[in-house]
């Protein structure tokens, strides 16, 4: 069977790969450090007592993980640009979908950790005279933080592998890099193959990156 | 120093208080006794309004918590907190417990945080672990870091919500200990606790709560001895 496939012919599309390659870490390490920073601020506004802070929260995680990541992926290149008179790069739009969808899953990420932290630390801290924000900051957020790790590292999986969606607004990441290949050569199985090893190269590195963290953290 | 005016409060369809009257003098050691559910825990965290009153009035120190004027943190630095599960903060080491808050709200440099927190760790004599985190404590040397780090805001008064009921019964001398010394010192100090003999020893006055009110209150040897009360007398049979 393996011999009827022309692996080696592989290697003549290692540029357009490796094109495809930069994009998709590209838009995953951008999209995801905004995410981060999203998932945050969203996150404490799912456990602040601010009511609209609250509901914009609330709002914004529910459409997000409501709905699937290829229509905000049409919605943002296509229907905001109108919105907003303004026209937008595919890669531009592609960091901005996996920052709005990471950041959403990681706002509740961030809600679990903090309400996982037990009571008794909120108001240890009040009771010294500290304020709501700085007991969260000094005494609740470095503790939530560590737990976050092990989840936030899922999310990032998962977030990596759905930038192969971003190839139908035309995003030059993996995906379509291979269907372009795939489609003039009619070598399908072994580029999308090489395309997953790929992938799995980019995931099991984050999954030891993880694991390294976790272990320092742990040390204490 | 402190007055409570018909403290009442309410979870829901739940009375904890029923109308809590009570004055406490400077200098003074009041002890709260009672069953558990009997509402002394929350009578103390109505005190630095870690739970806010239903109705009545209470007094620290000349400001009145109602007032919508009054900044509670302001009122919480000097009133400090010991509480029975210690939480200290797992994630700083025991100096750095004792420093956060006099450098975060007094806003006192470093250096003389550091130099403080030294001192009251001296003092509780748990100085040679400073630079251990909590989770290498015992029970007993975490409550003492915990005194520590209430004293490090330098508070008129000290208010305990069981500080040895989760503690081995070997470790409990070492903390009462402490809380004796800070006693003779003239701390204002509130003390809710099973510890009979402590409340006998060291506390200037004996209230025993039931039922969300203040059954009977007096002079430690008086309710040890003579109770007035019946549900006074029934409470301390079982327990002694």
């Amino acid at each position: 069977m393996i011999g009827r496939f022309d692996w080696a012919g592989v290697l003549d599309f290692l540029p357009e790969l490796k094109t495809g390659l930069y994009y998709t870490l590209l838009i995953s390490i951008v999209g995801l450090l905004i995410g981060f920073f999203l998932g945050a601020i969203f996150g404490l506004g799912r456990v602040s007592k601010n009511k609209f802070a609250y509901s914009i929260s609330t709002i914004y995680i529910e459409i997000v993980r409501g709905s699937p990541v290829l229509i905000q992926a049409i919605w943002i290149f296509y229907a905001l640009p109108l919105i907003i008179d303004f026209n937008l790069d595919s890669i531009v739009a592609g960091i901005i979908v996996i920052a709005i969808n990471s950041g959403a899953y990681i706002a509740e990420i961030v809600r679990g950790a903090v309400e996982s932290i037990e009571k008794g630390q909120m108001e240890a801290g009040r009771s010294l005279g500290l304020t709501r924000r700085q007991t969260m900051w000094h005494i609740i957020w470095p503790q939530a933080l560590k737990r976050m790790i092990p989840p936030l590292g899922n999310q990032f999986i998962i977030s990596i592998k759905d930038t192969s969606l971003l190839s139908v607004i035309l995003v030059p990441e993996l995906i379509f890099q291979s269907r372009n290949i795939a489609a003039n050569h009619f070598n399908a199985v072994e580029i999308y193959t090489t395309v997953a090893v790929f992938y799995l190269a980019i995931t099991l590195s984050l999954s030891l990156i993880l694991r390294i963290v976790e272990r320092r953290l742990n040390v204490n | 120093m402190i007055q409570v005016e018909k403290l009442c409060k309410r979870f829901g369809e739940l009375e904890v208080l029923k109308g809590i009257h009570c004055h406490i003098q400077p200098q003074e050691v009041v002890c709260v006794i009672g069953a558990s559910g009997s509402g002394k825990s929350t009578f103390l965290r109505c005190l630095n309004m870690l739970e806010t009153m239903t109705s009545g009035d209470i007094v620290i120190d000349g400001d009145r918590l109602r007032d919508p004027r009054i900044n509670i943190n302001d009122i919480r630095t000097e009133v400090g907190m010991v509480f029975q599960q210690f939480n200290l903060f797992p994630h700083k080491t025991v100096l750095e417990n004792v420093m956060l808050a006099p450098i975060k709200v007094r806003k006192i440099s470093k250096q003389d945080a550091e130099k403080k927190a030294l001192a009251l760790l001296e003092k509780v004599g748990i100085r040679e672990k400073a630079d251990n985190y909590p989770e290498q404590l015992s029970g007993g040397q975490k409550q003492r870091v915990a005194i520590a780090r209430a004293l490090a805001m330098e508070p008129k008064i000290m208010l305990f919500d069981e500080p040895t009921s989760a503690l081995d019964p070997e470790l409990v001398g070492e903390v009462l200990e402490v809380m004796k010394q800070l006693a003779h010192e003239g701390m204002t100090m509130v003390v809710v606790t099973h510890e009979m003999g402590f409340a006998r020893e060291v506390g200037d006055r004996v209230l025993f709560m039931d039922g969300g009110i203040i059954e009977e209150e007096g002079d430690p040897e008086q309710i040890f001895t003579k109770p007035k009360s019946e549900r006074t007398k029934e409470f301390l049979n079982k327990i002694l």
